[in-house]
């Protein structure tokens, strides 16, 4: 008999679990038990044999930041005088832009997932500015753009309100919001990696405002750090919460904590969240996040091997194809080349589904030639 | 837990039969193969490991010497040869190099030496006595575990020995087991298209079968996710398991996930990662009679193999040092792990972690020199 078979019965019946189901499960070793549980709900949410991907790119518009983050080893300080702080003109963005566009078949949606540092030099009106020629320029790219601390950081810069300055930026092209900077909603944990950036209660408002105004996000959690198993549970409880209020959150993508070259990471013995930590995190996620419809795979962070192992453990998404990654390549990920479209697919293929190409915001893009 | 899921995935007689430790067929495992309800095969693999091994997962402290690397046999699958020819790449460590490799790690307390090379026609068969003599005189309560039945053949040939005669003279100087590698896989269709020059099947099985027959174990490798297909892989594992109910001998077995990197079969896309953890629980359901499964992390990555504790494997091999075969393919450096990672990484999937020397034996204090 299984130590969890209680919690196996409320799953199966539909219920929610309790704050302490998330607990026992944290510290049930038993993958089997875990996976078949989360696949079971996958299943059931998503009943088609599909997994997803979306055709899209990061672009780092910017590396100047002056949050220095200890996880991070992206950013160069507004003083920098190493001459490796950097802003892209617009051409070098459209250039950017030009190759993805060239990935696809030229015709379904493409995912630019825009960001950068919190950079004093860029108002909103430069933001405005890009977004409008951007996506007159590009009808088919999807901007998925900023992130809770950008957008915060922004109202600020331009003494507007977080709602205000939302509006703006979805009127100028803004499409949906991406779930970064979460790392942990906690605040003892975003004292200790974070201090500079928002408050948990912060990013929480931010996405409400951003839900309510009618732009859709995803929800991130950077785990792996300082964080206990605790405090990933209230993460995951105060992101369903949420969810149940607006409904705005696409997906939940958890990814471990990048320790090379950041001053977290030498802190921390440049110690990495290990392969069963992030099966077992992903399954309790889709456990627990009962109102979330995807859940996204990291294989920047985790690797192709279990990358392509977590399809069966509560995963219906693959990401972005993302032809450029900086910011945990920075931080030492060993997998920071763009996995090619056919590898890719490959994987979903061996899992036992159907790759599926899609919008950021999950409808089917027809793939006119698959790459 | 698994009850419906066993339904649904059509394994119900398979589990039934696994219940009550009844053998496995072809084509159970010809089934089990192809089941993509990974978490059911996975379950029903569990169940074995834990009624041969309960919650106890083993590591060693050992020592990886690769003596040479010049080899006449030319395998696609590999990227570790240089042709006998190839002076450039080719080398050849001297019994005194070797001598010096082990006695680099005497601080730490190793206990098992892993010692395979090239078939290299050009070494007489004193040398290979010899390194089992320094080997064992530098570090001689360690286990030297030495030597693929493809490296037997080549020494016997060397020596104008049988191969009982050849394992009885090596033995005598030192030899205490052997690896389970140059298997491949037991299908003379890949044999002829990826090995063709090394021995087949028979050959490598009644080497085994001599070897175990003068009281040294071995190990058993199946090389997966090249060319072969399953009913081949099935049949390789059916044909161990024959074996091993003749004579024993088998200690662990190890399924070897390809690594295609710069090697002629380089344009094939490397094993997935539910392929790895699929290996491993078919192989642990079908061996019922082989007492370790190996979850070799150098090969399927450490990620994979903390995984595999639940599907199938009991061992994660070791902290290996010096491993020259694969490199990691990304960061292109040696992999080597620590002690204190692998005890961590194994106690965190909520096993138990145990140090055992290569006859499993769990190591109590530190192990001497």
């Amino acid at each position: 008999m299984s130590a969890i078979a209680d919690i196996a019965a409320k799953v199966r019946a539909g219920e929610r679990l309790s704050a302490d189901d998330g607990r026992r499960l944290f510290a049930h070793p038993n993958l089997t038990e875990l996976g078949q549980l989360a696949h079971e709900v996958r299943l059931r949410r998503n009943p088609e044999p599909v997994v997803t991907y979306v055709v899209g790119r990061n672009i780092n518009y910017t590396n100047v930041c002056w949050v220095q983050c200890s996880f991070c080893a992206f950013y160069r300080l507004p003083s920098d005088t190493s001459g490796e702080a950097y802003t892209l003109d617009e051409a070098a963005i459209y250039q950017k832009i030009d190759e993805l566009v060239g990935v696809g078949d030229g015709a379904g949606q493409v995912e630019l997932l825009l960001q950068g540092g919190l950079n004093p030099k860029l108002k909103i009106d430069w933001y405005e500015g890009l977004f409008e020629r951007i996506t007159a320029r590009y009808p088919q790219a999807w901007l998925h753009a900023l992130s809770v601390t950008e957008i915060v950081y922004i109202a600020k810069l331009s003494k507007l309100s977080v709602r205000e300055t939302i509006a703006r930026l979805h009127a100028a092209g803004l499409g949906s919001i991406p779930g970064a900077g979460a790392e942990i909603l906690d605040d003892r944990v975003r004292q200790v990696i974070a201090p500079h950036k928002e408050t948990t209660d912060e990013w929480l408002e931010c996405m409400r405002t951003a839900h309510e105004l009618g732009l859709r996000s995803s929800a991130t959690m950077m785990y792996g750090s300082t964080d206990t198993t605790e405090e990933r549970l209230q993460h995951l409880l105060r992101l369903r919460a949420l969810q149940d209020e607006t409904g705005g959150f696409t997906a939940f993508i958890p990814w471990s904590f990048q320790p090379d070259d950041t001053p977290l990471g030498e802190q921390l013995g440049y110690a990495r969240a290990s392969g069963f930590d992030y099966l077992r995190t992903v399954a309790v996620s889709r456990l627990l996040l009962d109102n979330f419809d995807h859940l996204q795979a990291s294989w920047v962070t985790q690797g192709p091997k279990l990358a392509q192992i977590a399809l069966h453990f509560g995963v219906d998404d693959f990401g972005s194809t993302m032809l450029e990654e900086n910011v945990v390549s920075a931080a030492g990920t060993s997998y920071t080349e763009c996995m090619p479209l056919a590898e890719m697919r490959r994987l979903i293929e061996d899992a036992g589904f159907t790759p599926r190409r899609r919008t950021t915001l999950y409808e089917p893009v027809e793939e006119l030639a698959a790459a | 837990m698994f009850q419906a899921a066993i339904e649904r995935a059509g394994l119900s007689d398979i589990a039934a039969k696994v219940d009550r430790g009844e053998r496995l067929t072809f084509d159970d495992g010809v089934r089990l193969y192809e089941s993509p309800a990974i978490h059911v095969v996975g379950a029903l693999a569990n169940q074995v490991r834990e009624r041969h091994n309960g919650n106890v997962t083993y590591w060693v402290r050992n020592q990886h010497i690769n003596y040479t690397n010049i080899c006449n046999k030319s395998c696609l699958f590999c990227s570790f040869y240089a042709a006998p020819r190839d002076a450039e790449r080719g080398y050849v460590l001297s019994v005194d190099e070797v001598a010096e490799k082990v006695r680099a790690y005497l601080d730490i307390p190793i206990t098992e030496i892993h010692v395979v090379g090239g078939v290299n026609p050009k070494l007489p068969y004193a040398y290979y006595l010899d390194l089992c003599r320094a080997i064992k005189a530098v570090r001689p309560r360690a286990t030297l575990k030495a030597f693929t039945m493809i490296e037997i053949e080549q020494i016997a040939r060397a020596g104008r020995r049988g191969v009982a005669e050849a394992l009885e003279d090596l033995r005598a100087a030192g030899l205490d087991m052997l690896p389970g590698g140059g298997a491949e896989v037991f299908s003379e269709r890949v044999h002829q298209e990826l090995f063709w020059a090394k021995a087949d099947s028979l050959r490598w099985i009644e080497i085994a079968r001599t070897a175990h027959q003068l009281g040294l174990r071995s190990n058993a490798t199946l090389l997966y996710g090249h060319v072969e297909q399953t009913p081949e892989k099935v049949d390789h594992l059916l044909r161990l398991r024959e074996l091993q109910d003749e004579t024993g001998g088998i200690q662990s077995f190890i399924p070897l996930s390809f690594h295609p990197e710069q090697t002629a079969l380089d344009h094939l896309p490397p094993p997935t990662g539910l392929q790895d953890l699929r290996e491993i629980a078919v192989a642990r359901l079908m061996l019922d009679n082989v007492p370790h499964i190996k979850s070799f992390w150098i090969m399927n990555t450490i990620q994979v193999t903390q995984t595999a504790l639940w599907y199938g494997a009991d061992d994660t091999d070791g902290t290996i040092q010096e491993y020259e075969i694969t490199r990691d393919p990304i960061h292109d450096r040696r992999q080597v792990l620590t002690s204190a990672e692998l005890e961590r990484l194994i106690r965190e999937a909520g096993r138990e972690p145990v140090e055992r020397d290569a006859l499993y034996r769990p190591v109590v204090c530190e192990a001497a020199a």
